[in-house]
């Protein structure tokens, strides 16, 4: 029976087909003309971004990685997870080496089968990087890698992500148009415009229903990893 | 009698004008809805304030989901060969009851007891969660509103906001009831914190995860799934096994499609520019990954959807995100709330597809539940002419038309109706009937009438018309006007 659904239900749509009526080419300029100069594309994602309950944090190349621990520590943040292998986590260890005391670095290096109840139960806070933003909905491009799993951006109740301005672009639909995506999807590719939320009851906003209850999005100009970078 | 021999559920006392009148009856449920479309609805105006980007943005919908049907064949079998390719599965499915059946062997297939559900309007057409409990499988919604209607085993009253008709009172009563040590709490925080721990263990352990599509791309073979809370990341991300089940109207031809339709879904449901999460899956975990599912298998489902599509004019219901808008803006909606419709989906759309899923006979009540005021109409954000389809539908209720595709078309008429309109055809048909009759109307019809069946209903909300005195061929004949 299942073996015919497939032709039966093809088959109806197919003798029903009334040409190509209705099939002409849409019109996408009004989505293609939604586009912002270069300047204010950070200052409008970041103004979305914020009226959504992201946090935003400043910093530089040098810079980040004393921002993030500090604002791991006003958190009360244990510890904050990592994807193993990332240039990221080679910039913290390196900066945090030798300092007392702070978060605990902890890397996302084993399949998640194995570290399902760390994840769940004791980490803290993940730290991702992240494609890009956009302006037009204040949403950062987030394409979870091997190295940057995609439970990273989504289990820990702090995620921290780290933007380079001169990555946000226009809109979903200039972004979709890259080759990147054009050319092939990832398996995985997430826009994030805030902390998980809900207004289910009452429609009163309530934050971190059930992925991360902060967003951080830390600000880096030129990357956080530029030396390191293709 | 229904399209499958059950009793018509939209018949006698407990119809819908049985459970619409309770409902006006009920303050609570008359509050709780007028409040949410009231915020809904002045959500969704703020971020449509330009005129011109509305009508551009709603032209260009229009013309996706347009073109998406008039390709609908080509581009499912495209969509699943570009699944498979990425490694995605493809099953189909005419009826829910083959769904549940695919959706259950996958998951005996691999052992698999314990399921999360994201929330899917799919999965409610086949009463997923009964099915599955009933053959052994925890079956757990976790999109919060879809959660406090389970915990009450009630259903949707809204196809966005599930539990909208209950308030934080209500929900604290029944979390204090069904979970334990949960600590009462009429604050909202409190109730999702409760909530967030109840339901973080059940991702955790779950054998596989369950979803809607918003929408699937056959140019890439891609899922786009649209959330909010982070349930849906969290049930096709964390267990083994992804099974996304979609309606086979869900899908576009391109890439490109996808943005503009979210616009017009998030804007047009929830007043938001985009929600927090847009989740786009085109594959299960791949080799080097660390997580993801290891296996994800998208379920086409038909239900009748097939069957829309072969009638020309209504096949334009078919062109439906699904974005809740109509109801949102329906003056009979807003007041009678969700479950006077008594059907999976309720409110304007709910009137248009029900009956054509489950048969105008059975629910021919349904299209006439309206004022065809065109309200939907106005603010569908794909332009389907619901209030066109509403009339078409009323009628196909009543008359048997050869070639009609329509299930159980003719199956509502009615025999006092149809002789009604015959003596009312005989009337108007020749100059002499009509004379008699204009000349017993105007002489006889001011007489007391007994206000009876159907005339007492209808005279109980509207005034009864009084004929004037004289005809106006009489006036005519008097004034002299030749041939009067
Ligand atoms: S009919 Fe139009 S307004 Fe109603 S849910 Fe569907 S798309 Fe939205």
């Amino acid at each position: 029976m299942r073996e015919g659904a497939r032709e039966a239900i093809l088959g109806r749509l197919r003798a029903a087909r009334r040409g190509e009526d209705g099939a002409a080419p849409s019109d996408f300029a009004v989505v293609r003309e939604k586009r912002w100069p270069e300047a204010e594309r950070l200052p409008r994602l970041r103004r979305l971004m914020e009226a959504a309950h992201a946090e935003f944090l400043e910093a530089t190349g040098e810079s980040w990685p004393s921002a993030v621990r500090d604002l791991l520590v006003e958190a009360g943040a244990r510890n904050v997870m990592v994807g193993a292998g990332s240039a990221v986590e080679a910039r913290l260890a390196e900066a945090w080496s030798g300092l007392p005391g702070g978060p605990e670095l902890l890397r996302y290096d084993r399949p998640v089968e194995e570290l399902k109840g760390v994840l769940f139960g004791s980490v803290d806070a993940g730290l991702t990087t992240c494609e890009g933003g956009l302006a037009e909905t204040g949403s950062l491009v987030v394409v979870p890698t091997p190295e940057e799993p995609r439970l990273l951006s989504l289990v820990p109740p702090i995620h921290l992500v780290l933007l380079d301005p001169a990555t946000v672009r226009d809109g979903l639909w200039q972004l979709l148009a890259e080759p990147r995506f054009a050319n092939g999807m990832p398996p995985n590719a997430l826009l994030i415009s805030g902390p998980s939320k809900t207004a289910d009851i009452e429609q009163t906003l309530a934050y971190g229903v059930h992925g991360p209850k902060r967003l951080v999005v830390v600000v880096v100009p030129g990357g956080a990893t530029p030396s390191r970078g293709s | 009698m229904g399209a499958d021999g059950a009793p018509p559920p939209g018949a006698g006392a407990h119809g819908f004008r049985a459970r619409a009148t309770a409902a006006l009856g009920d303050p609570q449920v008359r509050a709780n809805f007028r409040r949410a479309m009231d915020g809904l609805m002045a959500k969704r105006a703020a971020l449509f304030a330009d005129p011109a980007e509305w009508r551009a943005m709603r032209a260009l919908g229009a013309s996706i989901r347009a073109r998406t049907l008039a390709r609908l064949p080509e581009l499912l079998e495209r969509l699943e060969e570009r699944c498979r390719a990425n490694g995605i599965e493809v099953h189909w499915a005419e009826t829910t009851a083959e769904a549940n059946e695919v959706v259950l062997d996958l998951l005996r297939a691999r052992g698999a007891t314990r399921v999360v559900k994201g929330k899917s309007m799919v999965s409610e057409e086949m009463h997923l969660n009964d099915f599955l409990e009933a053959h052994g499988v925890e079956s757990l919604e976790s999109d919060l509103g879809e959660y406090v209607i389970q915990l009450d085993g009630e259903t949707p009253s809204h196809i966005i906001m599930p539990a909208i008709h209950k308030d934080r009172q209500q929900i604290a009563r029944l979390f204090g009831r069904k979970i334990r040590d949960a600590a009462y709490s009429e604050d909202v925080d409190e109730l999702t914190a409760t909530a967030r721990r109840v339901l973080r263990r059940k991702f955790e352990e779950a054998d596989a995860g369950i979803s809607g599509v918003n929408c699937a791309v056959a140019e890439t073979g891609t899922l786009v799934l649209i959330e909010n809370e982070g349930n849906g990341r969290m049930s096709t991300h964390v267990p083994p096994l992804h099974v996304a089940l979609m309606g086979l109207e869900k899908v576009v031809e391109r890439l490109e499609d996808v943005p503009p339709l979210l616009s017009l879904l998030t804007r047009s449901a929830t007043g938001q520019l985009v929600t927090t999460y847009v989740n786009m899956i085109s594959g299960p975990r791949s080799p080097g990954e660390k997580d993801g599912p290891r296996e994800v298998h998208l379920v086409v489902l038909d239900n009748g959807r097939s069957r829309i599509y072969e009638d020309e004019e209504l096949a334009v219901t078919l062109r439906c995100i699904r974005c809740g808008a109509c109801m949102n803006h329906c003056p009979v909606y807003t007041r009678v709330g969700g479950h006077a419709y008594d059907a999976v989906y309720p409110g304007p759309i709910g009137k248009v597809l029900t009956p054509q899923m489950e048969g105008v006979d059975r629910r021919h009540e349904l299209p006439h539940a309206s004022s065809l005021c065109g309200a939907c109409a106005e603010v569908c954000p794909v332009e389907i002419p619901i209030t066109r389809l509403l009339v078409r539908l009323r009628a196909e209720a009543s008359t048997r038309r050869v070639g009609s595709t329509v299930l159980g078309a003719g199956g509502a008429r009615s025999g006092g109706e149809a002789l009604s309109w015959r003596l009312w055809k005989r009337a108007f048909g020749s100059p002499g009937a009509y004379r008699l009759v204009s000349w017993l109307a105007t002489r006889l019809g001011r007489l007391p009438v007994p206000r009876l069946g159907p005339l007492r209903a209808w005279t109980s909300v509207r005034t009864a018309p009084r004929p004037a005195r004289r005809s106006l061929h009489e006036l005519a004949r008097e004034k002299g006007v030749p041939d009067a």
